[in-house]
C-alpha cells in the first residue's frame, strides 16, 4: 500500500539527500556561528560609548552586515559563484553551497548577536572593569556567558533560515532534499517525492527548533 | 589613606555642560568609614567612580594608599582597581555563574592558581555568612543574600578600600541593618576602609565615624557624625538630621508640656554620645531625692553612642534637685537645660 503511494521514491536518494542537508545545515552553521559572534562582537564594541567605542570600523561593519542582508539569498548565490568556484573549484554540490550559506546568514546572525549583547546588564560589566578586568576577560568570561541564552536562540532562529537556505540552493545545484525535490520530483512530475522532501525538511526543522530550545532553556539560570 | 584633591567631573551632553563634581577636596583615613550622603543627582556615584576611573576625572588627584590613582596608565590602573573593591545598589552579579564562581571572578581575574582559589572563597562565603549557598545561582538568593555575595565578591583580592554606592537602597530596613552589621564586622576585622554612598541618613547614623554632605557636586558640610548630628550648619543637613530624629516642632510641644506639667523642673537634656549616660536618669533617682518623669524626647545611636533629647519632669526639695542639675553638668557630657524652674 505505503509503496504504492511513494511509488518513486528511492529509499537510497531520499537518505542520501537528507544527509547532504543535514550536512550543509550543520557546517554552515559552524561557519555562520564564528562569523557572526565576530561580527556580532565588532558591532557591539565598537558602538558608542563601547570598549573599543570606533565610529569608522562601526560605520563599515554597519553597512557590510546590511548590504549583504539586504541581497535575496537567491541572487547572493548566483553573485557568488566566480568566488565559490576560485574557493572550493566547483559550483556544484554540497560544498560550493557552503560558501553563499555562511554570507548569506552570518550577517543575520552578527545582528542577533549584537542584540543578545546589548541585553548584557551594564552593571555587570562596569563590576567586572571595576575588579580590573581586561577586555577579553570581559569579553569571553562576562559579555558571551552572560548572553549565552539569547546567542544560542538567536542561533536556533537562524538554522531555520539556513535550513531554507539548503533548499533554494539545492534547486540550483547543490544537492540535498531541495535539490531532491526539485528534480525527481517537480521535473518529472512525481509529486510523492516533493511531499516525502516537505515532510522531511520539516522533521529537520523540528528537530533543530527542539535541540535549540533545550538548550536555550538548560543554559537560562535568571 | 584616601587623599583627594580639586576632584571634577564634566558632562558635556548635546554641548551642554553639566558640573557633577564641582573641585572636590576631602582626605579619608585608614580604617574610617566614610559616609557621603546627598539626594538624587547630587553627584554622588560621579564621585565614587572617580575614585577608582570607572569615570575619568575632568580635574583632580585621586591618591589611595599613596598610589596616585589619576596619574597610572590603564595596565596599572587594572591592577589598583583590584586592589579597591565595589559593591553597588543592583549587586551586579553575574547570573550564569553559581555564588562560588562569583565570587571567585576577581580572582580569576588576578590570575590566583585554582586551589587557592577555592580556599579563598570558602573563607569568604564564611565571612559573610552564606554557608551552604554555595551552589546557588543568583536569580535564586534574596536581595540580602545577593549583595552578601557583592560583598565577599569585592573583598576577595583583600582591597584596602571598599565603595559602597547606594549598597542598602534596594533592601528592606531589617536587611539594611544586617547587610550594615556585616560592613562594620569587616571593617573592624579586616581595618578596611569603607567609603559609603547613600541618601538615608540612619545608614550614616548606624554605622558611620565621618560624614560628608554633598549638594550639586559639592561637600557642603563635613564633619564627625555625631557633630554634624548635634549642629547641622546646612539647610540640607538639617533635612537629613531630621529624617533620622523627626522634625523638631519643639516650640509648640513645650508650650503643651508646660501647661500639662506644672509641678517640679522642666529640664531638657542634650545627649552627645558616650554610651555611659544612659544609666543617667536611674543614676539620679538613685543619687538624690528627686523624681524623674520622662515627658517626651528621642534617642538615636550612633556609633559613637546615644545622641538626642529627653525632655523630663523633676520633682522634689529645690536644694536635691539643683544638685542633681549640677550632677549632670560636672559629671557627664550631657548637655542640661533647665525650661522652667520650679514655682
Ligand atoms: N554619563 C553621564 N552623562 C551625563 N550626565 C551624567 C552622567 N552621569 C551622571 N550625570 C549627571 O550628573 C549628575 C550627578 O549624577 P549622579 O549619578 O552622580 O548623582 P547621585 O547623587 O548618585 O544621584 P542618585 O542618588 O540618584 O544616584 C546628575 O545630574 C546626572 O544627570
Ligand atoms: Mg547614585
Amino acid at each position: 500500500m505505503l509503496t504504492d503511494l511513494f511509488a518513486n521514491i528511492d529509499a537510497g536518494d531520499l537518505w542520501e539527500a537528507t544527509y547532504e542537508t543535514f550536512y550543509m545545515t550543520i557546517l554552515a552553521l559552524i561557519g555562520t556561528c564564528i562569523f557572526g559572534i565576530l561580527l556580532g562582537l565588532l558591532l557591539f564594541l565598537t558602538t558608542k560609548d563601547g570598549i573599543w567605542q570606533n565610529k569608522y570600523i562601526n560605520f563599515i561593519v554597519a553597512a557590510l552586515v546590511n548590504v549583504f542582508r539586504a541581497i535575496p539569498f537567491i541572487i547572493l548565490i548566483l553573485l557568488l559563484f566566480p568566488f565559490t568556484d576560485f574557493l572550493i573549484g566547483t559550483i556544484r554540490g554540497p560544498n560550493a553551497a557552503l560558501p553563499a550559506l555562511i554570507i548569506g546568514s552570518a550577517p543575520f546572525y552578527g545582528r542577533l548577536v549584537e542584540i543578545a549583547l546589548k541585553e548584557v546588564d551594564k552593571g555587570v560589566v562596569e563590576a567586572a572593569k571595576a575588579m580590573g578586568a581586561k577586555t577579553g576577560t570581559i569579553i569571553f568570561r562576562v559579555l558571551l556567558p552572560e548572553s549565552m541564552p539569547a546567542l544560542v536562540s538567536g542561533l536556533t532562529v537562524t538554522a531555520i533560515a539556513l535550513i531554507g537556505y539548503t533548499a533554494m540552493a539545492g534547486v540550483i545545484g547543490a544537492g540535498g532534499l531541495g535539490n531532491y525535490a526539485y528534480y525527481f520530483g517537480f521535473q518529472r512530475r512525481d509529486f510523492d517525492v516533493v511531499f516525502v522532501c516537505t515532510i522531511f525538511i520539516v522533521v529537520i526543522v523540528f528537530i533543530f527548533q527542539f535541540i535549540g530550545d533545550f538548550i536555550t532553556n538548560k543554559l537560562d539560570k535568571r | 589613606m584616601i587623599s583627594i584633591e580639586g576632584l571634577s567631573k564634566i558632562f558635556t551632553a548635546d554641548k551642554q555642560k553639566l558640573t557633577a563634581v564641582d573641585n572636590l577636596t576631602l582626605d579619608i583615613k585608614d580604617g574610617e568609614i566614610f559616609g557621603v550622603i546627598g539626594y538624587s543627582g547630587a553627584g554622588k556615584s560621579t564621585f565614587v567612580r572617580l575614585l577608582n576611573r570607572l569615570e575619568e576625572p575632568t580635574g583632580g588627584r585621586v591618591v589611595i594608599d599613596k598610589q596616585e590613582i589619576t596619574s597610572l596608565n590603564s595596565r596599572k590602573l587594572r591592577l589598583a582597581r583590584q586592589e579597591i573593591g565595589m559593591i553597588f545598589q543592583h549587586f551586579n552579579l553575574l547570573w550564569s555563574r553559581t555564588v562560588k564562581d562569583n565570587i571567585a571572578f576577581p580572582l580569576e581575574i588576578a590570575g590566583i592558581a585554582k586551589a587557592e582559589r577555592e580556599q579563598r572563597v570558602q573563607e569568604l562565603i564564611d565571612l559573610v555568612g552564606l554557608s551552604g549557598r554555595e551552589n546557588a545561582y543568583p536569580s535564586q538568593l534574596s536581595g540580602g543574600q545577593k549583595q552578601r555575595v557583592g560583598i565577599a565578591r569585592a573583598l576577595a583580592n583583600r582591597p584596602k578600600v571598599l565603595l559602597c554606592d547606594e549598597a542598602t537602597s534596594a533592601l528592606d530596613p531589617e536587611t539594611t541593618n544586617a547587610i550594615l552589621d556585616l560592613l562594620v564586622d569587616i571593617n573592624q576585622k579586616l581595618g578596611l576602609t569603607i567609603i559609603l554612598i547613600t541618601h538615608e541618613m540612619h545608614v550614616i547614623r548606624k554605622i558611620c565615624n565621618q560624614v560628608a554632605v554633598m549638594e550639586k557636586g559639592k561637600i557642603v558640610e563635613q564633619g564627625d557624625v555625631l557633630d554634624v548630628f548635634l549642629r547641622p550648619k546646612q539647610p540640607v543637613t538639617r533635612k537629613f538630621v531630621q529624617q533620622v530624629m523627626g522634625s523638631s516642632e519643639e516650640d509648640d510641644d513645650l508650650q503643651l508640656l508646660m501647661s500639662t506639667y506644672k509641678q517640679g523642673k522642666i529640664v531638657r537634656l542634650h545627649f552627645i554620645g558616650e554610651t555611659t549616660n544612659q544609666a543617667l536618669i536611674s543614676q539620679l533617682a538613685k543619687k538624690y531625692a528627686v523624681d524623674i518623669n520622662i515627658l517626651q524626647g528621642k534617642i538615636t545611636q550612633t556609633r559613637a553612642g546615644a545622641y538626642g533629647t529627653l525632655f523630663v519632669q523633676m520633682d522634689g526639695k529645690a536644694e536635691e534637685m539643683n544638685k542633681a542639675i549640677q550632677y549632670i553638668t560636672d559629671e557627664t557630657s550631657v548637655e542640661v537645660e533647665v525650661i522652667r524652674d520650679a514655682n
